[in-house]
């Protein structure tokens, strides 16, 4: 793939991973970090030096797990750039404001309250019924999902749902394996200034191609049904921890089955049937008990979400 | 035989310096998120001791949970700090080739800014000018402090079944 191509697709990964027409280029990557590597091997460090080069690459171990907090937080920011050229912001300071006191209290109950650059919360202006997750924290709600929503404990379920994502880093899961290979040994040891340009290039190119992974997965086929079900089960934990109901999260379900046309567009296309995700909670929760909740907390959703 | 005994109580004594070295080494984490808090109990509505920044190293006492707590000697305080903020990696900030002369492998060691970083980033955004980062700076504004998030649950009467952790 060449400079051009990769800056087209970039330009719009959505709709270009919707199309399909994304090819894997890894391969293409590891041989040019591989060359790159030689280079600087050549112009900057004698051969001890490059023999425990050498040495460290080879135990630098090679899963998303590798990727640190820091590295997953630029992801995260690029990704969140990639979702709001599919889904314009929505400027409501007030909404905002209160989605992400919400989506805060339900992060601090997770497995990971803690990620490098925090959690953070924004609507999007669609009418799409979608909610999107960017690796490290970036959580993206749609107004078109928070109709959806009848009470509070119901956006707490679709945050709550989306935190899920984060903490299993289910995001950085879809890049794959070889390019977390050429990330890590393209600069496992220093910082990309002392490696000069054209191993920047290498590396930029390698963030692009992580990049296009996660928004084709993300955007395009959504996560398993495994993982889904592994959000779910979290939202559910987490729910419970903060003081939600969590068969709200069966409820908007229900509501969504509902709404979502079979074979339609956004979330219908990326995620398994809501009746099948009701099935798999409902394995662990027992049979649906309506939501019942308190008249300020009601009374607060509905002043906070009415411009939306 | 008086050399062998002295060679043998060299030897114990330097595997005892080993051990600890080892032991020591295992208590020291470092802080692996942008910044964080010590708090003066395990729980985020626990009151602030004081902040700690990315690569900070703190030496680990008590553990509950996932919640750890830790000692900071440069600043002299020490409080509780949720596990998802700390690795048992080395965080080298300064850029050097501490990896390369220390001989330490990745799972010992990580390089601060290395691999996908701000520079990185901005090589992206040179590529791809029509993408909006400017509301993901926005967005990442949006913050709440724990008081904010006490009150916010409080207001909305929202606490766990069998009360608050």
């Amino acid at each position: 793939m060449n400079g051009a191509s990769r800056r087209e697709f970039l330009s719009a990964a959505g709709r270009l991973a919707a199309a399909g027409i994304l090819l894997p280029s890894g391969l293409a990557f590891l041989s040019g970090c591989a060359e790159s590597l030689g280079q600087v091997a050549t112009n900057l460090l004698d051969p001890t030096r490059i023999d425990s080069l050498k040495k460290t690459y080879a135990t630098v171990t090679k899963t998303f797990e590798d990727i640190t907090p820091e590295q997953e937080y630029y992801i995260g920011r690029t990704i969140g750039a990639v979702i709001l050229q599919k889904y314009k912001p929505y400027a409501n300071e007030g909404a905002n404001r209160y989605i992400n006191l919400l989506g805060q209290s339900l992060a601090q109950a997770s497995d990971l309250p803690e990620t490098y650059g925090g959690y953070h919360f924004l609507i999007q202006d669609s009418e799409e019924i979608n909610a999107l997750a960017a690796p490290g924290g970036l959580v993206f709600i749609t107004r078109g999902i928070l109709r959806c929503c009848q009470s509070e404990d119901a956006v707490a379920a679709v945050l709550a749902h989306e935190v899920g994502h984060v903490q299993s880093k289910h995001g950085l899961q879809a890049i794959q394996k070889s390019r977390i290979t050429s990330a890590i040994t393209a600069l496992g040891i220093e910082g990309a200034k002392t490696f000069g340009s054209s191993a920047l290039a290498d590396l930029t190119s390698t963030f692009e191609d992580s990049i296009s992974d996660i928004s084709k997965t993300l955007i395009n086929s959504g996560y398993s049904r495994s993982f889904e079900r592994q959000a779910d089960q979290a939202a559910v934990k987490i729910m419970k921890r903060v003081g939600y109901d969590p068969q709200a999260l069966v409820e908007m379900l229900m509501k969504m089955a509902k709404q979502l046309k079979p074979g339609g567009l956004d979330f219908a296309k990326t995620h398994p049937s809501p009746q099948s995700r009701i099935e798999d909670l409902q394995k662990e929760m027992g049979p649906y008990k309506q939501v019942s909740v308190p008249p300020v907390r009601q009374k607060r959703f509905q002043r906070q979400l009415a411009s939306v | 035989m008086k050399r062998s005994i002295l060679k043998a109580g060299l030897a114990i004594i330097l595997l005892f310096l080993m051990v600890e070295g080892a032991v020591a080494a295992a208590s020291v984490l470092s802080v692996q998120v942008r910044e964080s808090v010590l708090r003066s109990t395990p729980s985020f509505v626990g009151s602030v001791v004081g902040k700690v920044g990315y690569g900070d190293q703190v030496i680990l006492g008590e553990e509950k949970g996932p919640w750890k707590k830790v000692s900071f000697p440069p600043k002299k305080i020490s409080g509780w700090i949720h596990e998802s903020a700390l690795t048992t990696k080395k965080i080298v900030l300064a850029a050097g080739a501490t990896a390369v002369e220390t001989g330490a492998s990745g799972d010992e060691l990580a390089i601060a800014g290395k691999g996908f970083n701000a520079e990185v980033e901005e090589e992206f955004k040179k590529k791809n000018k029509d993408m909006d980062f400017a509301w993901i700076d926005r967005m990442a504004k949006y913050s709440a402090s724990s008081q904010e998030i006490i009150k916010f649950l409080k207001d909305g009467q929202v606490a766990p079944a069998g009360g608050s952790k």
